[in-house]
Order: structure tokens, then C-alpha cells, then sequence
């Protein structure tokens, strides 16, 4: 169903219109964010001692999906970690 | 004539360009098709690749493309009557700029939502991309110096509007962190930055103290200070040193801290600007003092005018924002027709109300000529005429014509500001690419390549000798600015036609535009470079016929590469049905 145009509305369109190239960047350093915390979580796949590795392998099920999507953004159509088999 | 009719015919035109003719391109040339599968939906990743509601990518896009060079060039351009530069614009935008966003969005759609850099090298040849790296670079350094100049300039006529800008860079700062730390909206503090602006405009426009006049500082007009310099040679060089140092910081510091909230106040500040004019327009209903034509011009229009106008009529620029951000954000394949051709018919409209308000603002005609007595007085003065002009357009909504003023320049400042910082940004990123590209790898740095970018810039503002002295020659470089824009757009159309061409489609709408922006640039580029610029010319120039020579060659060079891969194109085509 279509909205009403309204006056709220219109003012929403409009933020939605200026504050779209922020959000995408808030979006992208949240991003970096999250890569970044996923370096630290598989660090010892990748050959870099990690004394939490026993605990971060608990986060395995909750970021597998988010790892899917990184290998895929970063070009690599297959995951790169033989460990990680998820697709 | 009133300019109220230049106002509605050129309403009507464009009208009439999205109602048919944009209609007639996607459906018959580019084929739109609601079903395919935009890049958006393809590679959603809640960042770069996001369906996003058409209206709300039209206002983007319209606001990233929109600045102050779609007022700069008309205000020179009317220096040959308004009729000439109104029917640029207006045929401009219908059969050149829009068809070129458009294309430029849909290509990009159709492979994967690349820009056309990416584009080039896939259409013509891996070449093509460092040489159209080459292009770009020289584009952006162009705009670097232009606009840089543009600011000084404006800050040196209009010194009320100093204050007013230099609050915004606060203002935007605060903006960003409550927007980023607190995840607040950016709407409301945004708007109270405005009125901040405009009532420190209000107030420097009376208070001589808040006026920031550097001329006046360093002895006033005439006067002699430092090395030799006069006062206005002094000031211009101060302010494109402040401008360089500031613009160096905005442009290496993240984009959410200070870029993307100027930006946003800026896009409050184009609706405002477009809202007085249009609206004091219509209120003062000015009629056009301006001759039709002018038949004693010292330079002829022809194809002189094609570059003059870039913006506003078609820029290769606006292909780089279509295919760089709005592709990937393309909801659906049909919404293209209306947020690409729609966006260059909204930058038309800004050029439309910049030609009303400089051949409405002399009383008399004798004025004006007066004023725009030759080519180069035009391109020095066309600037502080149009913030005039557009100052007495919105003295007819009741705000004084001084007040007025200083708020249509601290617009034109801003807009040329944030096109400033996104160019040296661009700029720094170009310079690490071809540094990576050819292995040098100190240029890959941030700072180095930052450096490299604000001191070229700096040292091109200022070397051209203009009337005023040292430093301000900046408009010179104008028609260069328009040749490396023109030459971005014909390279994007050809780009266009050979993907059409491949897909066996009529690629006529698209080629002859681009043959007709090609031949106008070589030709007006040629004549500037050979009998004005060379070193056997009266008025020669070393630097601006280096320049000059240099985006002829790279133009030949580009067009040899693309006819061979037409032709390998047609050759495989042969092959393949043989």
C-alpha cells in the first residue's frame, strides 16, 4: 500500500535524501569494525597466536555467515580457510 | 523580455525532454527492463551495493552533482548574449547531459555496477584506464586551482561572507560527532548550523568589523605591501594558502568527521539557493537587459561556448557519480530514466536560473557591455555579477539587497568549497593508484600523495597573471577546466555508443552527442593552444599551452585506441557470423 504524502513524510524523504552518502559511511566504518574483530576471533587460522582461541571458537556458529559474506566482498568466491567450510 | 518566460520556456523544454524524449531512450536504446536484477539487489551489502527509493537517489544524486560550476560558466558564457548559452543549456541538457547520466547509470548497472574508469578498460583496452586515470587527474587538479580561485575571489569581493563559511567548519565538525558518537539525526542540528550561517552573514553584512577584508588589511586597493605585491595580490595569495593548509586537513581526516556534514548543510543550502532565486524570480519579475546576441564579440562563441558551459549543459563529471555511487544503489533498472536524466535536468535548471540572474541584474544594456566589454573581463567579473544579480532576485522576497548578496556568496563559497575537497580527495586517491600502478611507491602514501595534490594545485592557482595581479588569474584556466570536463563526457558517450553497438542496438542518440562534444573540445582546444597560447601567439602562455597540448594528446590518444577497438568489435562481429 502507498503512504499518504504527508508533511512528516516529506521531511523524512528529504533526511533520507541528504543523509544517505553518511549512512554509508557510518555503515562502511562499522564494517571495518567488524572485519577487524573477526581478524582478532580466527587470528590463529591465519598463523597468529591467539590465547583466546579456545574461547573465540565458541563465536564460531554466530559468525559464520558474517565470514561467508567477508570472503565473498573480498573477491573469493570459495572460503579461503580450510577450517571454515561454509560454502 | 521578462525573465520569468526564459524561466517557463526553459521549464517547458525540459519538461518536454523527460515527458518524450528520455522516454523514447529507455525504451527504444537503452531497453530498460523492471525484471533485471539491479547490483543493488545482486551484491546487497548494506553499504555500497543498497536498494534505495528512487526519490530518495534522485536527491542524492541531484545534490552530489550540483555545485557551483553550473553557475560559473553561464554567468562568463552570457558574455555572447543569452540566447546562445540558454539554448546550450537547455538542447544540452535534453540531448547531451541527459543522455549521458543516464547511460553512464545504466552501463554501470549492466556490468556489475563498475565506474566508467573500470568500464573504459573492459570496452577499449587496459590502457584506457591508466589514460583515463590521466584525465581524471587532470580534471580534478583543474578544479583544484578553479575553485580554489573561485573562493578567494569571492572572499575578496564579498569579505562579509568570510565569517559565515569558517563557522560552518565547527559547525559540520559538531555535526558529525553527535551524529557518529551518539547516533543522533542529523536534520535539526543541521538546520540550526544554517540559521548560525545566515545570521553571521546578516550580521557581517552590517558590522564592517566582522567583514574578514584582507585587501583592506595589507593597505587597500592599489596599495603596495609585502615583496613588491600589491594588496589584492597579497590577498589572493594569503587566501589560497588558507584555503590550501585548510583543505590539506579536510580532505585526509575520515569523510564522516567534516566532508559528509558540510555536505549535508550544503544540500540544505542548494534547495535554499534555488528556492530565492526561482521564488524572487517570480516576485521581482526582472526583465532581461541583457543583449540578445553580441555581434562585436572580441573572442568568437563558436565553439568556444560548448566549454564554457560544461555543467549545466553536460559533464563528464556527473558520469563518474552515476556510475561510481548510483549505480550500486539502483533499486530497480526502470527507476534509471528518472534519476539519471532527471539529475542533469535539475543541474540544468540551476545553470537556467544563474543566465536569468545575470542578464537581469544591469539596468541598461550599455551596462552590461560595459562590464562584459571582452571575453576575458567576462570571465573575471561573470562570478561577482551572478552573486549581484542573484542577491537583487532574492531582495524581491524582502531580505535587504546587501544581505542578500553575502548569503548567495557564502552558497557559491560553500558549493565550491566542498567541490574543493572532494576534488583533492579524489585527487590523493588517483595519485596512489598510478603510484601503485607504477610502482612508486612513496606516492602510495596518504600524506605524500595529499602533499603532491595541494602543492600542484596551489602552485597552478597561482601562476596565471591575471588583471589584478599575482595570484589572480585563476579564470584563465577555465576553458581547460571545461575541455578535461568535456573530454570525461565525450570518452563516457563513446563508451555507451560501443556498448550499444555491441549489443546491436541504435547507438545514434549517444554518438552524436559524443561527436558533437568531441569536435567542439579538439576544435576550441586547437584554436586556444595554436593562436592563443602557443609561444609564437601574442598571448602566449607556457603554462596553460602545456596543459593544453597535453589533454590534446591524451584526447587523440583515446580516440585512435576507441575507433581500434570499434573496429575489433565490428571484426569480431564478422568472425563470429562468418
Amino acid at each position: 500500500m502507498k503512504k499518504k504524502p504527508t508533511l512528516k513524510r516529506l521531511i523524512e524523504l528529504y533526511d533520507e535524501m541528504l543523509s544517505l552518502p553518511h549512512k554509508q559511511e557510518v555503515a562502511r566504518e562499522l564494517r571495518d569494525e567488524d572485519d577487524l574483530f573477526l581478524l582478532l576471533v580466527y587470528s590463529d587460522m591465519l598463523g597468529i597466536p591467539n590465547p583466546a582461541f579456545y574461547y573465540t571458537l565458541e563465536l564460531y556458529p554466530h559468525i559464520v555467515e558474517k565470514f561467508h559474506d567477508w570472503h565473498l566482498r573480498m573477491g573469493m568466491e570459495k572460503s579461503p580457510l580450510d577450517g571454515i567450510r561454509c560454502c | 523580455m521578462s525573465g520569468i518566460w526564459l524561466a517557463v520556456v526553459g521549464m517547458l523544454v525540459f519538461f518536454l525532454g523527460y515527458k518524450y524524449y528520455s522516454k523514447f531512450i529507455a525504451e527504444k536504446i537503452y531497453r530498460l527492463d523492471p525484471n533485471y536484477v539491479t547490483p543493488a539487489h545482486r551484491y546487497k551489502d548494506g553499504v555500497d551495493f543498497v536498494p534505495t527509493n528512487k526519490f530518495v537517489l534522485w536527491g542524492h544524486h541531484f545534490t552530489s552533482v550540483a555545485g557551483a560550476a553550473p553557475i560559473v560558466g553561464p554567468a562568463i558564457a552570457v558574455y555572447w548574449g543569452w540566447l546562445p548559452a540558454v539554448l546550450w543549456v537547455l538542447l544540452g541538457t535534453v540531448f547531451a547531459a541527459g543522455v549521458h547520466d543516464f547511460g553512464t547509470l545504466v552501463l554501470s548497472v549492466r556490468n556489475k555496477g563498475q565506474s566508467v574508469g573500470t568500464l573504459a578498460s573492459k570496452l577499449i583496452g587496459q590502457k584506457a584506464k591508466v589514460l583515463f586515470l590521466f584525465i581524471i587527474l587532470l580534471l580534478v587538479l583543474m578544479v583544484n586551482a578553479v575553485f580554489a580561485w573561485v573562493i578567494a575571489k569571492l572572499f575578496i569581493s564579498f569579505p562579509a561572507s568570510v565569517v559565515s563559511v569558517f563557522i560552518q567548519i565547527p559547525l559540520a565538525i559538531w555535526i558529525g560527532y553527535s551524529v557518529y558518537k551518539k547516533k543522533g539525526n542529523m536534520l535539526l542540528p543541521s538546520i540550526v548550523a544554517l540559521a548560525v550561517m545566515y545570521l553571521a552573514a546578516v550580521v557581517a553584512s552590517y558590522v564592517p568589523a566582522m567583514q574578514i577584508d584582507l585587501v583592506k588589511y595589507f593597505g587597500g586597493e592599489g596599495a603596495t605591501s609585502f615583496f613588491g605585491l600589491s594588496a589584492t595580490s597579497m590577498a589572493f595569495f594569503a587566501w589560497i594558502i588558507v584555503l590550501m593548509v585548510y583543505v590539506y586537513i579536510a580532505s585526509t581526516l575520515p569523510v564522516w568527521k567534516l566532508l559528509q556534514p558540510r555536505d549535508y548543510i550544503n544540500s540544505h543550502q542548494l534547495i535554499v539557493g534555488l528556492g530565492l532565486l526561482y521564488l524572487g524570480l517570480l516576485f521581482t519579475n526582472p526583465e532581461i537587459t541583457a543583449p540578445v546576441t553580441n555581434a562585436s564579440a572580441d573572442t568568437s562563441w563558436f565553439p568556444l561556448l560548448f566549454i564554457t558551459i560544461a555543467c549545466g549543459a553536460i559533464s563528464g563529471f556527473h558520469g563518474l557519480v552515476s556510475s561510481g555511487t548510483s549505480s550500486k544503489q539502483l533499486n530497480n533498472e526502470a527507476d534509471a530514466r528518472f534519476v539519471g536524466y532527471l539529475g542533469s535536468v535539475g543541474e540544468g535548471a540551476l545553470a537556467l536560473v544563474a543566465i536569468i540572474a545575470v542578464v537581469t541584474f544591469f539596468p541598461t544594456a550599455e551596462q552590461f557591455t560595459a562590464t562584459y566589454s571582452g571575453f576575458a573581463a567576462a570571465s573575471g567579473a561573470g562570478l561577482g555579477v551572478f552573486v549581484q544579480g542573484a542577491g537583487q532576485l532574492a531582495a524581491g522576497l524582502g531580505i535587504p539587497a546587501t544581505v542578500a548578496s553575502t548569503i548567495v556568496s557564502v552558497i557559491v563559497v560553500s558549493f565550491a568549497a566542498t567541490t574543493l575537497d572532494s576534488s583533492v580527495r579524489l585527487m590523493r586517491y588517483i595519485i596512489s593508484e598510478l603510484g601503485a600502478e607504477y610502482k612508486i611507491t612513496p606516492l602510495t602514501k596518504m600524506h605524500v600523495a595529499t602533499t603532491t595534490a595541494v602543492v600542484s594545485s596551489a602552485a597552478l592557482t597561482l601562476i596565471p597573471q591575471g588583471p589584478r595581479g599575482f595570484g589572480s588569474g585563476g579564470y584563465l584556466l577555465w576553458p581547460l577546466f571545461g575541455t578535461s570536463n568535456q573530454l570525461l563526457a565525450g570518452i563516457s558517450l563513446l563508451l555507451i555508443s560501443i556498448w550499444l553497438k555491441r549489443q546491436g542496438r541504435n547507438y545514434l542518440p549517444t554518438v552524436i552527442p559524443m561527436v558533437f562534444i568531441m569536435f567542439m573540445t579538439l576544435w576550441a582546444m586547437i584554436s586556444q593552444v595554436v593562436t592563443k597560447w602557443a609561444p609564437w601567439a601574442a598571448e602566449s602562455d607556457w603554462m596553460l599551452f602545456t596543459f593544453g597540448a597535453i589533454i590534446l594528446v591524451f584526447t587523440f590518444w583515446i580516440l585512435v585506441t576507441a575507433v581500434a577497438a570499434l573496429r575489433k568489435g565490428d571484426q569480431d562481429q564478422i568472425q563470429r557470423s562468418a
